[in-house]
């Protein structure tokens, strides 16, 4: 055994699908996996940001209790499970909720390929609709001269309402409401993107892991069919910013 | 019964209110209220919000935390809360004017436009709808020309329905302008349509409708003593902290709001957390339906309630204490403010408590501590002590990820301790009287006493305190409950039990009991209770998680498609499916629980769902002919052929 191995071996790690994951404390059972290349599906947790909890699509069972992996400490005693099959039925149970709760076409999308929920979708072998779509009305905030707000796609991971808040300072976004109503909203007189203090240069403008906060004349830079998830599955790729204007797509 | 001096309380709060909402508003109201998006309604006078709002900021501050009471008092004042004073509040407090929507739309009793002068909104839970209160509203809306959650034109009155009030042994209750109208009956209801025709301010309504009884049937360990001596905070005071945590410990004291956490263990937690500045938070959200024994304990007991935080704060070292009363008990407000000012000039609360001059714990020097009452505003979620703690910085009630928990990193960041309010008063009790006498009664694992609210079917409803181990059969006897069909234990996020489970216990290790306990015989129609739950819980869910926000939706959805009977086997097994999904997946207790209901029910009772089965194995989600009732109206057409028939 080599040095590196002794080190590898001194770190606390907790058993996740039979296999060990070293950890360092403080880390989540997310952290922990992620680092050890270990995907874990998940939408509103962004590696490095605060954990948050709110969309469930990384629910394991650990020690035999259901919960989110993004959330919850690593301990050396953990038994972690994430790909059960009762685990996957339930994270799926999950991700259909969400394609039902907005307007989500992936055929007609801008951000087909880019969308992290479409990617998250396939990879738990979500294939067609199961629940009645509740078709939302909702706008098309087309106020912004950089971006466009398209609320039928948003997801509710809160991950630009924390961008804005705790990177830029700014608190551009709120969720408002409760329950089935809860919804996005910007902090303007109006209400608008356009009359916020929202710029194409915030955190908030690259965190939208779907189509909601979507660039202007950027979109179609690369096509349908060439992009990050088009490529290569979530699963194996894991986070790739879902930006379509990146500079640093490999086409 | 009309002695209590929560009713007296009552009728202060509504004089003083109504000259609040006097003169000036009359005047200002539109004729016509906007719809979203159109014509703003004339704003009040901007003197007056100025006064409303500066009253306010003078009393709490310009925290960005105390953004939520000032919200509460706009409302109270305008009926609404008016755009100016969003302007100031942003101004003032530092919060954006998106927070300031968002706590809005968030909260069921604050509005962005004017409810109408006599807002009456009618408890919608099963314990109301069992005695008519579905018709009643109806008869109420027909009376005064209005549709449920519309302001009437002329701005007089709306009516809608909320979710419990608190008042199941006495409904069908609701709130006119916050304050409790109960054993509401047809006549009742004339008389109210009549009063706001006739435009009588509120002070002036016969007192007879606001009578609140306690309905105290069995009193036990701690309702048979109402007088409050302070021995326990004498005990404190004498023999310090230690012999405090040590009695509550031994006493076996386990959390009342339904959880069960070992007191003395969250307490000693609180104590030991690093950081200064603990706060004392007593949980009086009590927005269970079919709970309601917190409003007789604030009524009746307060002393003592307010007697154990302030033993609770010496024994962890908090200075800073909060009472979070529910919206719907803001009736008790002024008395409860008026208890806090009488112990303040007992020298009970404030600085230096124990440390009086002269006093024999005066060596020393007392301990500083004050409670303040802080308002809920229409949401069960916030009963939940995160989210309880998020409501008392200002914000959404949205629970938070433990951990940390609580008593290692609350409000503000602060060391927290949260109880209930059943707690706190055993809690006073028990450093009096010492833990073997808590234990005299109860359970190994569960010792003492529990209160029960009791409502539904049965003669005598109100509080029952039994000591933990009492059966099922027990509490129906005692209530006067026959042919019961179903007791539903712990309210609608608790168990529905058969007959058969009637020999259970109530204690931890086998029926954890919050204390609701609703009856229901065997004329019921099981599925009505569901129906509402599953309205409840829907209506009631934060939104932050997607489980419990879309499957809330989901399974009301699916419920309504059985009772309409348009529902097929393999909707049965959807409801099951998301109900479960629920339960496992979702962030917090509301969430896990809130399919309890149907789960039990599709077990237990599951004739009431496969009765009203259509016979086919799938059944769509939507009417096809519905569907195609826009084209119809853009071709103008409504014959025979432009319908599809269920042969077709």
């Amino acid at each position: 055994m080599n040095d590196a191995q002794n080190a590898a071996n001194e770190r606390p790690a907790f058993t996740l699908d039979g296999g060990r994951i070293p950890f360092t404390p403080g880390q989540t059972i997310m952290d922990a996996a992620l680092a050890a290349g270990v995907y874990i599906p998940h939408l509103c947790h962004k590696p490095g940001s605060a954990p948050h909890g709110s969309c469930r699509v990384c629910v394991v069972r650990a020690n035999g209790l259901e919960l989110s992996a993004c959330t919850t400490p690593a301990q050396p005693d953990l038994v972690v499970e994430s790909e059960a099959d009762d685990i996957r039925a339930l994270r799926l149970a999950v991700v259909q909720m969400l394609f039902i709760e907005g307007n989500h076409i992936c055929p007609a999308c801008e951000v087909s390929g880019a969308c992290a929920l479409q990617a998250v979708a396939y990879h738990c072998g979500m294939l067609t609709p199961r629940f009645p779509q509740r078709f939302p009305r909702r706008a098309v905030d087309a106020s912004h001269p950089d971006f466009v707000l398209d609320h039928n796609r948003c997801i509710l991971c809160e991950l630009c309402v924390r961008a804005s808040r705790d990177d830029d300072g700014k608190r551009v976004f709120a969720i408002s409401g409760r329950g089935i109503a809860s919804r996005l909203i910007v902090d303007s007189p109006t209400g608008l993107l356009g009359d916020s203090s929202f710029s194409k240069d915030d955190a908030a403008a690259r965190v939208c892991p779907v189509g909601a906060i979507l660039p202007r004349r950027q979109v179609f830079r690369i096509p349908i069919g060439k992009r990050y998830y088009d490529r290569s599955p979530i699963g194996h790729v894991g986070d790739v910013a879902p930006r379509l204007d990146a500079e640093d797509v490999e086409l | 019964m009309s002695s209590d001096p929560g009713l007296a309380a009552q009728r202060n709060v509504a004089a003083t209110d109504v000259e609040d909402d006097g003169g000036e508003r009359l005047r200002h109201l539109p004729n016509r209220l906007p719809e979203h998006g159109g014509d703003h309604p004339q704003p009040p006078q901007a003197a007056r919000i100025e006064r409303v709002l500066g009253a306010s900021l003078a009393a709490l501050g310009t925290g960005p935390h105390t953004v939520l009471q000032h919200l509460i008092a706009l409302q109270q004042a305008f009926s609404y809360v008016p755009e100016p004073a969003i302007e100031r509040l942003v101004a003032v407090l530092g919060v954006t004017r998106a927070q300031i929507l968002a706590a809005v739309d968030f909260y069921a009793f604050l509005h962005l436009t004017p409810r109408g002068r006599f807002d009456i909104r009618l408890s919608d839970n099963i314990t109301d709808r069992m005695r008519g209160s579905q018709a009643l509203c109806a008869q109420l809306c027909t009376a005064l020309g209005v549709r449920i959650g519309e302001p009437r034109a002329d701005g007089r009155v709306s009516v809608d329905v909320t979710a419990c009030t608190g008042m199941c042994d006495q409904g069908p209750a609701a709130l006119v302008n916050g304050h409790a109208l109960t054993r509401l009956d047809a006549e009742r209801l004339r008389r109210v349509a009549a009063l706001v025709e006739a435009d009588t301010p509120l002070a002036h309504w016969p007192q007879e409708l606001f009578v609140v009884s306690n309905n105290v049937e069995q009193p036990g360990l701690l309702l048979a003593d109402l007088e409050p001596r302070e021995a326990g905070l004498e005990a404190l005071l004498a023999h310090g902290a230690d012999r405090v945590l040590a009695a509550l410990a031994a006493s076996g004291l386990r959390g009342r709001g339904g959880a069960g956490f070992t007191t003395a263990d969250k307490w000693c937690l609180c104590r030991a957390a690093r950081g200064k500045d603990k706060v004392v938070v007593c949980n009086a959200d009590e927005g269970e339906p079919g709970t309601f024994k917190d409003r007789v304990l604030l009524t009746s007991y307060a002393d003592l309630v307010f007697e154990g935080m302030t033993i609770a704060a010496g024994a962890v070292g908090a200075s800073e204490g909060f009472l979070y009363l529910r919206g719907e008990y803001r009736y008790l407000l002024e008395h409860l403010e008026a208890v806090l000012a009488r112990r303040r000039a007992q020298g009970l609360l404030g600085a230096g408590i124990g440390g009086w001059p002269g006093s024999r714990y005066g060596a020393t020097g007392g301990f500083d501590f004050d409670i303040r009452i802080h308002l809920g505003a229409g949401a069960y979620i916030c009963g939940e002590e995160s989210a309880l703690i998020e409501s008392l910085e200002g914000k959404r009630g949205i629970t938070r990820k433990r951990p940390p928990f609580p008593v290692i990193e609350g409000y503000l960041d602060r060391p927290t301790l949260v109880n209930n309010v059943e707690t706190f008063l055993a809690a006073a009790r028990i450093v009096e009287h010492g833990a073997d006498w808590f234990r005299g009664q109860g359970t190994e694992r569960s010792p003492g006493s529990k209160i029960l609210s009791v409502s539904g079917d049965c003669t005598w409803p109100g509080l029952y305190e039994v000591p933990f181990g009492t059966s099922v059969a027990e509490v129906l006897e005692r209530c006067g409950a026959a042919d019961t069909q179903a007791v539903q234990v712990s309210g609608a996020a608790g168990i529905t039990l058969t007959p058969a489970e009637f020999d259970r216990e109530l204690a931890f290790e086998d029926l954890p009991a919050s204390g609701a306990f609703i009856v229901l015989d065997a004329s019921r129609d099981l599925l009505e209770m569901v129906r509402n739950f599953a309205w409840f819980f829907a209506h009631e869910s934060c939104g932050f998680c997607t489980p419990c926000r879309v499957g809330g939706r989901l399974v009301l959805d699916l419920v309504e498609k059985v009772a309409a009977g348009a529902a097929s086997a393999h909707d049965l097994a959807e409801l099951r499916d998301v109900a479960g999904v629920m339960h496992r997946a979702s962030h917090c207790g509301l969430g896990r629980t809130a399919p309890n209901h149907v789960l039990d029910t599709l077990d237990k009772f599951p004739h009431i769902y496969t009765r009203r089965l259509c016979m086919a194995d799938y059944a769509p989600a939507f009417d096809l002919d519905a569907a195609l009732a826009e084209a119809r109206s853009l071709t103008h057409r409504d014959d025979a052929a432009a319908h599809l028939s269920g042969d077709a």
